[in-house]
């Protein structure tokens, strides 16, 4: 069973908008009793089916790497933080939907994790055309995750929501908006939680199958076969 | 403000305003004090807006500051939601009741005034301020040629980052597969139909060790696992802070390679130079017990006038003459304090506690102020200081200068201490590879 296949998302954003919590949650299915200040990185284990109900079905596991800090860190903790960043296979971006300002650094954030940093100019460029042509060519699945939704009063909530569409679009990417704390919002069956799915389905798929459906050997497998189709498809 | 909330936005618009409030009547009083020398306006009118300055800064340090910041502690914890208010005033209670002891060890009050007067209050500010003043130049005067000069680097190559970096993702990936162990064990567990509550809790540890559940062979496994899981992730965490570090000394080296560096370095020696000589003159006061009478400035002349023999009109030449010195000090100190507040600031922040770093910051620095226009006295011509006098009343100024020069020298040297078992500390590790 410790054979079965991998992929390696990270989960990144700023300080305190509830990473920890999240990973805990979508790990363990329990919300998590004290959260503390993550130093470095921690990484949790999720077990999950692709395609589940279909004949294809397959058990994956899904490393999520939850790594702390924020953008405007000095350059010596940025380069200690890029060891983390080889072979990714997803990024889950994670903002606070209490603070504005944790969803404008989810683009430096995107960027510094694809390893086409720009120098901070203190000026966010928030022009759409800007952004897409930037993320335009990138294989690599993204998800927007917004926390704390419990903390934003009713009256608020629709242009708050409304935002973050605009964001995910950005991204062009899923969005999903819940609170950590409430493990309800990532029920069986709910909406957020067939989101999810669909994007952990997609990372695998970029992961391990070609585009005309041929699967990638995976690790164990690819003792046997040289690994002779594997180089172009790899973010090595 | 927005360069201390770069990734935070302050909600409140209230700590804005008690925050900008309390620089602008700090920033007035340094006004004051360059006003005096300058002789602009009328005397009598700056007397007046000494008085009336004083009385606001007192008024928002004591009474404004320390409330707020017990109501947005308060705020923070979630049990006490309801009654905010009423603990926010126990809090202040508290506050002032200690604000109020802290006089009592000093002699620093002369028995003619009453309780609520001014100089009651500017005494135990004073205090604080003083204290927190020679605190902070101590650490500053030892820290300063320690970053600056590059004697003290050590040597870095980028063969020892890399095996660095290597341990720290082979230490991550024995932790991925020991947590993909521990969730495979779970998951066949819910799926044979098992749900097992992990024994939580001090009774509930207490009960694992007399009864045993079946099927539980798995699960001490499962615990062992989960502790060896922890230790490899306090490892980790330490891998990265080191390598973190070998980062920014990599970094320091190149940048002492450049012109910038180079000439910061050798200010590095120049400093080291003023703050051993800081140290040793407030050991020097300390042992004698001597407080200098004169000042720099007046000392300054006579010196030249005495040993160059150049007439000079004294009067004239000490108005400018202290008047750039006092400048320059005020502007260092502010500008000091500001950056090494946003330092501290970055390094603790968070979203939750933002309001009460910064109203702890409105009310150091509103002390700092205070204190400073104090210790500023000293370094004024005698004609300049009677209007301090006048307005802070009779508070005993050389215990001040006193208490500054025993924690200055305290906190020098428990600086130097600990940067030095830091300093040790580091290459041992390395040995240790």
């Amino acid at each position: 069973m410790a054979a079965l296949d991998r992929v390696k998302v990270l989960v990144l954003g700023d300080s305190g908008v509830g990473k920890s919590s999240l990973v805990h949650l979508l790990c363990h299915n329990q919300v998590l009793g004290n959260p503390s200040w993550t130093v470095g990185c921690s990484v949790d284990v999720r077990i999950h089916d692709y395609k589940e109900g279909t004949p294809e079905e397959k058990t994956y596991y899904i490393e999520l790497w939850d790594v702390g800090g924020s953008v405007g860190s000095a350059t010596s903790v940025k380069s200690t933080r890029a060891v983390f960043y080889n072979l990714l296979n997803g990024i889950i971006l994670v903002h606070d939907l209490t603070n504005k300002k944790s969803s404008q650094n989810l683009y430096r954030w995107t960027l510094e994790a694809l390893n086409r940093d720009v120098a901070p100019t203190g000026v966010l460029v928030t022009n759409g055309d800007y952004d897409r042509e930037q993320f335009a060519d990138n294989q690599i699945p993204l998800l927007v995750i917004g926390t704390k939704l419990d903390q934003i009063p009713e009256t608020k909530r629709n242009e708050v929501l409304t935002r973050t569409a605009f964001l995910a679009e950005d991204f062009n990417a899923e969005e999903i908006n819940l609170d950590c704390t409430n493990p309800r919002y990532l029920a069986a069956g709910s909406s957020n939680a067939v989101k999810l799915s669909r994007f952990f389905d997609k990372v695998i798929e970029k992961r391990y199958f070609l585009r005309d459906g041929n699967q990638i050997p995976g690790f164990s497998e690819r003792k046997r076969f040289g690994g002779g189709t594997l180089k172009s498809l790899h973010y090595d | 403000m927005r360069k201390l909330f770069k990734d935070y936005e302050v909600r409140q618009y209230v700590v804005q305003v008690i925050f900008s409030v309390t620089f602008a009547f700090s920033c007035t009083m340094f006004e004051l004090i360059i006003f005096e020398i300058l002789g602009v306006l009328n005397s009598s009118s700056r007397y007046f807006h000494w008085k009336l300055n004083l009385c606001v800064i007192l008024l928002i340090l004591v009474f404004m500051v320390p409330f707020y910041i017990g109501y947005f502690v308060v705020s923070n914890i979630r049990l006490l939601h309801r009654q905010k208010l009423l603990f926010a005033c126990v809090l202040w209670l508290t506050f002032m009741y200690f604000f109020w002891k802290l006089g009592d060890p000093f002699p620093i009050l002369s028995p003619k005034h009453g309780i609520l007067s001014i100089e009651q209050l500017i005494s135990r500010v004073g205090v604080i301020g003083v204290t927190l003043m020679a605190l902070l130049s101590g650490f500053g005067a030892v820290n300063c040629p320690y970053t600056y000069m590059s004697y003290f680097l050590r040597n870095v190559t980028d063969a020892d980052i890399l095996a660095l970096e290597r341990r720290l993702l082979q230490t991550m990936d024995m932790i991925v597969s020991k947590k993909k162990r521990i969730a495979v064990a779970h998951r066949t567990m819910f799926q044979r139909g098992e749900v097992h509550n992990k024994p939580t809790g001090f009774w509930g540890m207490i009960k694992s060790v007399t009864t045993s559940v079946p099927g539980s062979e798995s699960l001490p496994d499962l615990s062992l696992i989960q502790q060896e899981v922890d230790a490899l992730e306090e490892l980790s965490r330490q891998l990265f802070l080191e390598t973190a570090d070998l980062h920014a000394t990599k970094e320091r080296i190149e940048y002492s390679k450049t012109f910038q560096g180079k000439y910061f370095n050798f200010m590095g020696y120049f400093f080291s130079i003023y703050c051993v000589w800081k140290i040793f003159m407030a050991t020097i006061n300390i042992v004698f017990d001597r407080v200098g009478k004169t000042d720099p400035v007046t000392r300054g002349i006579e010196i030249t006038v005495n040993y160059l023999g150049i007439q000079f009109d004294v009067k004239f030449w000490s108005q400018h003459i202290s008047f750039i010195l006092v400048g320059i000090i005020i502007v260092t100190s502010i500008r000091g304090l500001l950056i090494t507040l946003t330092k501290f600031f970055y390094a603790i922040s968070s979203s939750k506690s933002s309001n009460v770093i910064v109203l702890l910051l409105a009310q150091i620095m509103g002390m700092y102020f205070v204190s400073s226009v104090l210790l500023i006295r000293m370094s004024m011509p005698p004609e300049y200081r009677t209007i301090i006098t006048e307005v802070l009343g009779e508070l005993q100024f050389n215990f001040y200068h006193r208490w500054f020069d025993v924690i200055f020298l305290v906190s020098a040297l428990s600086s130097i201490l600990f940067l030095y078992l830091a300093h040790k500390q580091a290459p041992e590790k390395h040995m240790a590879l």
